[in-house]
Parts: C-alpha cells; sequence; structure tokens
C-alpha cells in the first residue's frame, strides 16, 4: 500500500466513525441509529485493519477482526433484538430537538479540535492528526446519552463513547495489547446484554421503552 | 494570464454556455417530468414541453397587477440577468471560461441568491396571501440553506487553496484524489441537499403541485403571468441546470474542454449534457420514490446539511 493511500484509507475510516455519530444525532428511528452504530463499528475495525497491516502487527489485525465482529455485528444484533417494531421505536421527543443538537454536534467537534492540541502533540506518528475525530466521537456519545430519552438511545450513545475511546486508543497508540483489548471488548458485550435484558424488563412492566417513566415511584 | 485578449473566443465561449444553459435548463426540466412520469407508469408530456410552454408564454400579453411597484417587474428581470450572468462565468464547457477567470464560489452562491431574493421581494410585493406565504417559506428555507452551502464552499476550497471556481474544477482533474477525500464527500452531500432545497425539487418542495396549502415555489410566482412568467420559468430551469452542472463539473470533472477550439467545446457540451442528464434522472428518480418532508421537519434536513459540511471542513483541515 502506497503511503498517500494509507493516510487516506486512515482519514476515510476515522471520518466515516465520525459521521456515524453525528447521523445516530440526526435520525430518530432506533433501528436506524443502531444500523449507523453498525456500520461505525466496521469502520473502526477497519482503521484497526489499515494500522496493523501498515506496522506488520499480527496482534492488531486479529483485534481489528474482533472489532468488526463484536461491534459491527454482535452488539448491533442485541440491540435490534430489543427494539419494538412499529411507532414506539422512534426518538419521539428528545429533550434537545434535533437541529440544536445537530449544531451542538458541530461545536464539540470543534470543541474537540480545540482542546486536543496537547494530545496530537505528544503522538509520535502522522496518525496523531486524526484523534481530534476520535475524541470529537466521545463527546457526541456523551451529547446523545444527555439529550435522549429512550434506553436504545442512550445505549447507542454509552457504545459511541466506547468507539471513540478506541479510535483515539489505536490512532495514539496503536491499539492496546491483544488481552486489554480482548477484556474491554467482552466488558462492553456483557454491558449491552445486561442493558438489554434491562430494557426488555422495563418494556414488560411499562409497555415503553421511556426512561423518564422512571423518575418517580409507582406503586 | 499575459496572452493577448481574444475577445471574440471569449464571446462565443460566454455565449455558448449562456446558450447551452439556456435551452438545457428548460430540456432538463422536461426530461426530469418525463423520467417521473415514465416510473408513475404514465406517458407524460414530451421532453420538449417546457420550450413550448416558454413560447406560447412570450406570445401572451403581459398584465402585472395595478397595484405591483417596480420590484414586482423587476423580479423576473433581476433573476434571469443573475441566471445568464453566472451561466456566462462559471466553468461549465470549458475550464478557462475567457470571460469568468475570477469567478469565485463564493460570489456565484451570492449572485444566485440576489435572483431568488427579488423574487421573493416581487411575491411579497402585491400583497396577496399566497406570495407573503410562498415568498415567507422560500425565505426561511434559503436562510437555512445559505450557511449550509456557504461552509460547503469552504470545505471545497480549503485543499485546493482557493475558491476560485476555474481553479477548483483544474485542481479536480489534475489530482482526482482530492474528489474522493473525506472531506470533499461530505462537502458534495450537503452540497446536495442544498441544490435539492433552493431548487424547490422533493423532499423539500413539490414542484408539480398546486395545492395552495403546501407549495411553496409556485404560491410565490403565482402572480405573474405571460412573458414575466416565461423569465421566471427559463431563470429558475437556468438554475437548476447551473446547480447540477457545477455539482458534476466538481465532483466527475473528466470530459471538460481544457484547450480553446471549437472541438474541445463541443465534447465539453456533450460531456456537459450527459452527466447534467444522469444527475438529473437521478433526483428524478429519486423523488419518485419519497415524499415531502413535513415543513417543520426541515430545519432538521438543513442543519444535518449544515453538520455535513461543517464536519467536511474540519476534515479537511485535518488531511491538510
Amino acid at each position: 500500500m502506497s503511503r498517500s493511500g494509507y493516510v487516506a484509507m486512515l482519514d476515510l475510516g476515522a471520518g466515516v466513525v465520525l459521521v456515524c455519530a453525528v447521523v445516530t444525532l440526526w435520525r430518530r428511528s432506533l433501528a436506524a441509529i443502531i444500523r449507523v452504530l453498525a456500520l461505525q463499528g466496521v469502520a473502526l475495525g477497519g482503521v484497526a485493519l489499515v494500522l496493523g497491516l501498515r506496522q506488520h502487527d499480527g496482534a492488531l489485525v486479529v483485534v481489528s477482526f474482533v472489532v468488526v465482529a463484536e461491534k459491527g455485528a454482535a452488539i448491533p444484533a442485541v440491540l435490534m433484538r430489543v427494539v419494538p417494531r412499529g411507532p414506539t421505536s422512534r426518538e419521539l421527543s428528545p429533550l434537545v430537538n434535533v437541529p440544536a443538537s445537530l449544531v451542538a454536534a458541530g461545536a464539540l467537534t470543534l470543541l474537540a479540535f480545540a482542546v486536543s492540541g496537547p494530545v496530537v502533540a505528544l503522538v509520535p506518528t502522522a496518525t496523531g492528526r486524526l484523534v481530534p475525530l476520535g475524541l470529537a466521537t466521545v463527546l457526541i456519545g456523551v451529547l446523545a446519552m444527555a439529550i435522549r430519552k429512550k434506553a436504545v438511545s442512550q445505549i447507542v450513545g454509552l457504545l459511541l463513547v466506547d468507539n471513540g475511546i478506541a479510535l483515539v486508543a489505536f490512532l495514539a497508540t496503536g491499539g492496546f495489547p491483544l488481552v486489554v483489548e480482548l477484556g474491554a471488548s467482552l466488558d462492553v458485550l456483557l454491558v449491552v446484554v445486561v442493558l438489554r435484558v434491562l430494557g426488555s424488563e422495563i418494556r414488560s412492566r411499562y409497555g415503553v421503552l421511556d426512561l423518564d417513566e422512571l423518575q418517580e415511584l409507582h406503586d | 494570464m499575459t496572452a493577448p485578449p481574444d475577445v471574440a473566443g471569449a464571446v462565443l465561449v460566454a455565449g455558448a454556455q449562456i446558450l447551452v444553459v439556456g435551452v438545457g435548463g428548460p430540456l432538463l426540466l422536461g426530461l426530469m417530468r418525463k423520467t417521473r412520469s415514465r416510473l408513475e407508469g404514465r406517458v407524460g408530456p414530451p421532453v420538449r414541453q417546457p420550450l413550448l410552454d416558454v413560447r406560447k408564454l412570450f406570445a401572451k400579453q403581459r398584465i402585472r397587477p395595478q397595484c405591483g411597484s417596480w420590484l414586482f417587474a423587476a423580479g423576473p428581470i433581476v433573476l434571469i440577468s443573475t441566471s445568464v450572468m453566472v451561466a456566462g462565468t462559471a466553468p461549465l464547457l470549458t475550464t478557462r471560461p475567457a470571460l469568468g477567470q475570477s469567478t469565485d464560489f463564493f460570489g456565484v452562491v451570492f449572485v444566485l441568491l440576489l435572483g431568488s431574493v427579488f423574487l421573493a421581494l416581487a411575491a411579497l410585493d402585491t400583497g396577496t396571501p399566497f406570495g407573503g406565504m410562498g415568498a415567507s417559506r422560500a425565505t426561511t428555507i434559503g436562510a437555512l440553506a445559505e450557511p449550509a452551502l456557504l461552509v460547503a464552499v469552504l470545505a471545497f476550497s480549503i485543499p485546493a487553496h482557493t475558491s476560485n471556481l476555474p481553479a477548483l474544477v483544474r485542481d479536480g482533474l489534475s489530482n482526482p484524489q482530492v474528489i474522493a477525500s473525506p472531506g470533499r464527500i461530505l462537502a458534495l452531500a450537503a452540497f446536495v441537499v442544498v441544490v435539492l432545497a433552493e431548487s424547490g425539487r422533493l423532499p423539500v418542495d413539490n414542484p408539480s403541485t398546486h395545492l395552495e396549502l403546501t407549495m411553496i415555489h409556485e404560491a410565490m410566482v403565482l402572480e405573474h403571468s405571460g412573458p414575466d412568467l416565461a423569465l421566471v420559468t427559463v431563470g429558475e430551469s437556468m438554475r437548476l441546470a447551473l446547480l447540477l452542472g457545477l455539482l458534476v463539473n466538481l465532483s466527475v470533472p473528466w470530459g471538460i474542454a481544457t484547450a480553446s477550439g471549437m472541438a474541445s467545446l463541443v465534447v465539453g457540451a456533450v460531456a456537459l449534457a450527459a452527466k447534467v442528464v444522469l444527475a438529473g434522472i437521478a433526483i428524478a428518480t429519486f423523488e419518485v420514490f419519497t415524499a415531502k418532508l413535513r415543513l417543520f421537519r426541515l430545519p432538521e434536513l438543513l442543519a444535518g446539511a449544515f453538520v455535513l459540511a461543517l464536519l467536511g471542513v474540519v476534515t479537511a483541515l485535518v488531511a491538510r
């Protein structure tokens, strides 16, 4: 792979991760949001694969396949099972309306660029200049968790944060050691499964998956 | 730039571009209607129907409301003049339009906006409720679409270090990897949304509706008749053709004439026509499968376009 091709692939992968984060704020349908999350997982795995091939790092290549299998397939499949069919599977009234949250996402991206200068300076390789994209994904994930009401969209926000941290780790340090990465992946998968069980429990008891229903005590 | 000015050549190129856009715009409109009809299982009017309509309208008597001021008369004239001006100077058939060495992307945006502003003013001028309603809606959409468009233009200009339109197209020809860069793709996506909004296509406005409560653009031009309406129709269709022409020349510049001379100009015209026809058919096909968005959901669409353009700027700055 030529050098400019390698850089272009990394640019594309990191760009797709960030755009997917923004699109989760844009779309209302929960099924569409989960599909976007799956695409983001695949893009993240692609970034790891390109880095692994470039640095001849076998462990990173293995990690990239784990990432694609987990974040691109397993987690979205688990989440899809929670989403009911019909009109209730839409984020109808987020706390902040969609245009305002999109503008906020743009502002958070600029903030990520403004504050990540010292981190970029620490990274010796050329991949460091993409670190702000990962940081922006983390910030947008926190925003999604803060303004969304449905349990599924809040889980998606958490996963956005996780993907953003993973992207920063890949770009800044060439990825965690294999064992750490596997442990973190299993943890995230476990969290999603637990939340999925909790979500089904909430829905079977209240009929909706809206966390605002849980703010006061009921008999 | 030191070559002696070739006045005849410059006029020839500009004239050819204006002719191609002026005749091609209505034909493009006809082609898009024909595509929609065919996909919906109807025969549809012939492709040259908009041209026939324009000829008919030009032969009709001009009727203007008595209460209208000079603004009402100025609306169609300013619209057609801005379209003709951009058609003469933009890099459509050749990368070196002799009259447009300094054609700036920001400038083109503002000149085209001038036409829309005057059309809205003309609609407000007579004081009819529909005109005011259409003008208010069109201005709202324009106010939301313009920031997205300007930021997208910024994203286009960053890799090439210039916002000069001919230079941007030449840059795309000489470095094809610039076209596939993430920043450029994001800016292009935002540009497509803005083109749909600005030219009043679905999902923003239904171009074939005449239902009072939903129409946006048609409500604005309700009071115009005869030659005035013909000018509005030609001006609007030229604008659509111009925006699509710029879009295809920025995204797939191949085929555009890089040298002067009659032969390359003809090749450029054929390439432009082929690319714009494909883009028009794609938009018409998309329109068959989509419904008009609620007016209150439009800010979401256009804010999305704005953020896409902003991310385009950010990634273009990163990739620099």
